[in-house]
């Protein structure tokens, strides 16, 4: 089926958040997902389904600025 | 208080900017700005903030300079190295304008001392690296009602975005806690482009200014994205959760809690318990 992924249209054959997530070989705990603009809890990424036209966002965690040593 | 001759010649790139104006001016004089990090983030935050005239400058940060900072941290010059960085930048601030007071702080922030120093400041902007900290400074200024502006970078990406504490989506909303050791690499292991730091800073500074000048809209409740490898730029709308464990309904988060250790450098033996 075809969703936006971070704003790109991509084609996928996985059905729910947490296989998206295995097959673009993401770390579920390195990420926040949000399916539609609604940010789906950790927990239940395996049973949010996806559906055609989903929009689905990855926001990474990120430091930078200072380094502690 | 009136301007100097000096100042109105020094500030009128600003004053004369109808949004800005003699009044606004005067505001960002009176404000009082927090910067936690004095990096990469850091050094173009203070450095345009002491520009505008921010009247009282924060800033925190434990560590002396390293040769391998000078790539991006351009506050920091190659004489500083092995010098403390909070003294460092505290020179050039005055070197740049003698109206900009500077509070430094050669500590790093903790449980313990963050509510202290946050409430002697209006705004608390952050440029830290380790998430540990940016835990800490999401929760202190929830706390202390303190706008925040957040921002993280890595390799050719950063993202930034606003919190008005209570009145809009916080860290935790989109993070519930930080990663587990290990998961996520830092810059040092990773790398960042030294510009990209730069320009995210910059950015800081720019909706900082905005706030105290009460102009425009904040940058809350969405986060700016940017790519610069694509040189694209994404809005990412969030929102509250209203199960945020820090500014939800039912918060399991009372006081600021003591931080395990940070995550951003890699320690194999942690890693395994995760
Ligand atoms: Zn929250």
């Amino acid at each position: 089926m075809r969703v936006k992924i971070n704003g790109k249209q991509e084609e996928i054959q996985e059905t729910n958040l947490l296989d998206l997530l295995k097959a673009k070989n993401i770390e579920p705990r390195m990420v926040a997902v949000e399916q539609n603009a609604k940010m789906v809890d950790r927990s239940s990424l395996m049973n949010t389904r996806i559906h055609e036209g989903d929009e689905i966002e990855f926001l990474f965690f990120m430091g930078g600025g200072s380094e502690t040593e | 208080m009136a301007f100097t001759e000096e100042q109105l010649v020094r500030y009128s790139r600003h004053i004369i900017l109808t949004e800005v104006g003699g009044k606004g001016q005067k505001k960002i004089g009176q404000a009082k700005v927090l910067i936690v990090g004095a990096g990469g983030l850091g050094s173009p935050i203070a450095l345009y903030l002491a520009a505008a005239g921010v009247g009282t400058i924060g800033l925190i940060d434990a560590d002396v300079v390293d040769l391998s900072n000078l790539q991006r941290q351009i506050i920091h010059h190659t004489s500083d190295i092995g010098r403390p960085k909070v003294l460092s930048a505290q020179e050039k601030i005055a070197a740049l304008n003698p109206d900009v007071q500077v509070l430094p702080y050669q500590e790093n922030l903790s449980a313990e001392n963050a509510l202290r120093i946050f409430s002697d400041f209006e705004y608390i902007i952050d440029g830290t690296d380790n998430f540990p900290a940016k835990f800490l400074i999401n929760d202190a200024a929830y706390f202390a009602k303190r706008p925040l502006i957040h921002a993280g970078i890595l390799r050719f990406e950063g993202q930034i975005f606003t919190i008005l504490p209570g009145a809009s989506a916080c860290y935790r909303c989109i993070f519930p806690e930080p990663p587990p050791a290990g998961v996520v690499p830092s810059c040092q292991e990773a790398g960042v482009l030294g510009a990209l730091a730069g320009f995210i800073g910059t950015l800081q500074g720019t909706e900082v200014l905005k706030l105290i000048l009460g102009i425009g809209k904040p940058l809350t409740d969405r986060i700016l994205k940017y790519d610069a490898l694509r040189t694209q730029f994404r809005e990412v709308p969030i929102r509250r959760n209203p199960d945020c464990s820090l500014c939800g309904m039912h918060p399991t988060i009372q006081t600021i809690e003591v931080q395990e250790q940070p995550v951003c450098e890699i320690d194999p033996a942690s890693s395994l318990h995760t």
